[in-house]
């Protein structure tokens, strides 16, 4: 119907990939303009469309503690205009194209789709916003409303809506994940000024810092033209050399309750587990299928159906490039004590550093993985996030190979996994209760 | 030197191609329409049935029925379809819609022959257990619970029910109704609706001879229900208009949802309102997005719709706006609407809705489950192709002068139910 410019929390956005029998390939070619942009190109001749995504390495963990929810910010505000170009999205739906963009703690990720017959006019448009902005004042002072109230309606109207804004402070102490990406308060971004967001773009909106990914029915050798023509032109601008703090070892159980006028009472688990590029990552999917990928999954059988605990209860990671969390959450049947709902929840975590899972549960999340990944490539724009995304994470070749990576998991390393995660002094709690009853 | 101010050349999309279905029937009579292509080893089917037999005073039947089909049948627990369906990596939806009610089916071909045949027992043999009935029941209250606390999701609820009353299109679900739920109304639902007489079936991915062979000897067999029903027919002439409030004093933003009765994808106006809300509201460059949001501020995001039902067609604006400036929105809005129906729209921009409209056609049929979704939009509209030829000549030829009356006869805002949820 009508595109947001969004923010959005990946999740479980890059799909795990398996093929047992069939194969999964998605096929590109690779090479770097003089100024270090990375390109990236996939030749899909069964659509008449094509993509252009463009990957900026900085997401809200780059942001300065005091001037949160400002990558997100920025975000809007490329759609502001750029140096030469007054706006942005006209021209391109004045061709038929449609775009948006998310910003997630680690990536902001900006894509344009169009008949592949105009893919120039992408060219033209996203070099131009990556060579400079417009840096209109009528701009931010808008986008900075139009934020706020996207805060208000995600976050502060909805609710449970700001359990994000708690549990992510809760769980990391140092690193700056402890903010979500729309920003700690409102305060923070109504303050944004002119001269912060020049020295955003200059710090990070330069060649040496995106992935282009063009994908479609578009040929190499015509893409290596347009990027030359439009994208290296462009100086190269400093490199931004990430030096994060990073989040000690947690030692201590936490614990936090808050009250909301909220209709139930409900309970969130934060569990401290590795990087998106550790050897044990895709051990900790599997884990998160396990626990809740489906109705046959154990706490929606254990939990929902046969105790009656919970009308609503999740396992998930979130996938994130630094350390990242492995999340349980439910929302309790009426008259069940939060206590209660706590302990069997621990107790089914409990059984998984106890015994190994099955042939048959492994086998079946990993069906399921394999499912979800072949679908995925029904997609255009799927396919070029995902080059981008593995590009960025080190090889986009990985994409093509990550299933060896899923296929090797085993119930030993499973429990292993569990063993170092399910354990009380690691893990952060969030009662969120409500105030109806009181 | 590259002259980055000039746009490069373009060109409007001319040619869009539909694929249309194989149509064929299974051994027992149903009809199956194959959208054969792509070329992952994946496919969709969905088994198709029109909404029947509605009766007011238990509005949740058909609904209840549609959720927990999956959750017990005379040979298998609920457990025991969930965890062939997962192992065989498949996966299992259903969907209740205003005018049909589906369950779809995505899986690999390879499994296809281990899935069907839990398909073919939920369709025919589901016995709705009291205790999953029990457990549904008091699950679904409480996320209603939660859901009653949203202001947008009132607003939803309370504009369907100001254009369409006590029907299916426009029902009002309370707490209270799911204590009424009983498990022999769910049984006699189940009979009326799902049989063959009643189902279509949608099939869109690699879908050979071989696959189609194993799908008739799986769900062309004979079919076990077969009460009598009929399908549901609706009439719609009397939608409260004017305003509805309901006041939220504690909400920082209101939502609002503003729209009225109008016509469905039969109604030869239908393609030029499509063109006159797109203007208004439907992409994300229209007049109110470039109003209310990129120019003033008041909101994350706003839109309109055109919705086609079978039985009627409805308009809305809808959005979620900062509480102190609600009523300036609501003003907004009316200028907007105002303003369609006093000028002429300039070429230049109905040229850009023009390709915009074209390109998010071309783009809208990335694949063979999205043409199988556009065959569906006419088959059950009783239509058939040439209703894009017609839309997409629509879109090219509209003129300012068609628009300026459409407006006229289409948004007339004193027929129009105003819904806000919050504070002004």
């Amino acid at each position: 119907m009508f595109l947001f410019h969004i923010i959005i929390t990946i999740a479980h956005a890059l799909f795990p990939i398996f093929g047992t029998i069939i194969l999964i390939m998605v096929d590109f070619n690779r090479f770097t303009l003089s100024n270090g942009l990375r390109v990236l190109v996939h030749e899909d001749d069964t659509t008449p469309m094509a993509v252009l995504n463009i990957l900026y390495d900085v997401g809200a963990r780059d942001e300065e503690p005091d001037k949160t929810g400002f990558a997100h910010l920025f975000e809007h505000l490329m759609f502001g205009g750029s140096v030469n170009i007054p706006s942005y999205d006209e021209p391109l739906q004045r061709v038929g194209g449609e775009n948006n963009a998310f910003t997630s703690n680690d990536i902001t990720n900006y894509y344009i789709t169009l008949p592949a017959v105009n893919i120039e006019t992408a060219f033209w448009l996203e070099s131009d916003r990556m060579l400079s902005l417009a840096f209109s004042e009528k701009s931010l002072e808008t986008q900075r409303n139009v934020v706020c109230e996207e805060f208000k309606q995600r976050y502060l109207n909805q609710p449970y809506g700001d359990v994000w804004l708690k549990l992510r402070p809760l769980a990391y102490k140092a690193h700056p994940y402890q903010w979500a990406t729309i920003g700690q308060d409102l305060k923070q971004i109504e303050d944004a000024k002119m001269e912060d967001v020049k020295a955003f773009f200059k710090k990070h909106y330069n060649p040496q810092n995106a992935i282009l990914v063009v994908g479609g029915n578009v040929k190499v050798a015509d893409v290596k033209a347009l990027a030359e023509k439009w994208f290296e032109p462009i100086p190269a601008g400093d490199k931004y050399h990430r030096n994060l703090p990073q989040e000690p070892q947690q030692t201590a159980a936490r614990m936090e309750t808050v009250t909301a006028d909220v209709p139930l009472n409900s309970i969130y688990m934060a569990f401290k587990m590795p990087a998106r590029n550790d050897a044990e990552y895709q051990c900790y999917d599997l884990l998160g299928d396990i626990l809740s990928q489906g109705q046959s999954s154990r706490l929606y059988n254990s939990l929902l159906k046969e105790q009656q605990l919970f009308s609503d209860i999740h396992a998930y990671i979130t996938s994130s490039i630094d350390d990242g969390l492995f999340i349980v959450e439910g929302k309790l049947v009426h008259g069940i004590s939060v206590e209660a709902a706590e302990a069997a929840i621990w107790k089914e975590l409990f059984k998984l550093t106890e015994q190994e899972v099955t042939d048959e549960e492994i086998t079946k999340v990993k069906n399921k993985s394999e499912s979800i990944m072949v679908f995925a490539e029904m997609s255009l724009l799927d396919k070029a996030m995902n080059l981008a995304y593995y590009e960025l994470l080190g090889d986009a070749a990985e994409l093509n190979t990550e299933i060896d990576k899923y296929l090797a998991v085993t119930p030993q390393r499973i429990l292993h996994a569990a063993k170092s995660t399910f354990v009380k002094e690691q893990c952060s709690t969030l009662y969120y209760l409500t105030s109806q009853d009181a | 030197m590259l002259n980055r101010t000039l746009a490069p050349e373009s060109k409007q999309v001319d040619e869009i191609n539909f694929i249309s279905p194989l149509k064929q029937q299974l051994d027992n009579g149903i009809p199956v329409f194959t959208i054969n292509a792509g070329s992952q080893e994946l496919v969709r089917i969905e088994f198709i049935f029109q909404n029947v037999n509605w009766d007011a005073s238990k509005p949740l039947s058909a609904i209840v029925v549609s959720h927990l089909i999956n959750n017990g049948t005379t040979h298998l627990t609920a457990r025991e379809i969930a965890d062939t369906v997962d192992y065989y990596g498949a996966f299992l939806q259903t969907e209740y819609g205003a005018d049909q009610s589906s369950v779809k089916l995505y899986t690999l071909n390879k499994h296809l022959s281990s899935v069907l045949p839990i398909l073919y027992a939920i369709l025919n043999e589901s016995i709705f257990p009291e205790q999953e009935l029990a457990i549904f029941t008091q699950n679904q209250k409480q996320s209603l619970e939660v859901s009653l606390q949203k202001n947008d999701f009132l607003a939803r609820k309370n504009f369907a029910n100001a254009l369409f009353g006590d029907t299916t299109y426009g029902s009002n679900i309370e707490l209270a109704d799911y204590d009424a739920l009983q498990r022999n109304d769910l049984v006699a639902h189940f009979k009326a609706a799902f049989k063959p007489e009643n189902c279509t079936i949608i099939v869109a991915g690699k879908f050979e001879e071989k696959e189609y062979e194993v799908l008739n000897a799986i769900i062309g067999k004979a079919w076990v229900n077969n009460e009598p029903s009929s399908i549901n027919t609706f009439e719609f002439n009397t939608a409260k208009t004017g305003d509805l409030f309901i006041d939220k004093p504690e909400s920082i933003q209101s939502a609002i949802r503003i729209g009225g009765l109008s016509i469905n994808r039969t109604h030869p106006d239908f393609a030029g309102f499509q063109v006159l809300n797109c203007i208004l509201g439907g992409y994300f460059g229209s007049r109110l997005m470039a109003n209310i949001r990129e120019e003033k501020g008041y909101t994350y995001g706003i839109g309109s719709g055109v919705v086609s039902l079978k039985n009627a067609g409805y308009f809305f604006i809808s959005t979620e706006v900062g509480s102190d400036v609600c009523n300036s929105a609501l003003a907004e809005i009316d200028k907007e609407i105002s303003l369609l129906k006093t000028d002429l729209v300039p070429e230049q921009e109905l040229d850009l809705v023009r390709s915009y409209m074209l390109g998010s056609m071309l783009g809208s049929l990335e694949n063979a489950f999205s043409h199988a979704d556009k065959f569906k939009n006419v088959y059950f509209s009783g239509l058939d192709y040439t209703y894009y030829e017609n839309y997409i000549h629509i879109v090219k030829t509209v003129s300012p002068e068609a628009l300026k009356d459409l407006a006229n006869k289409y948004l007339n805002t004193d027929n129009f139910a105003k819904v806000v949820v919050g504070k002004k």
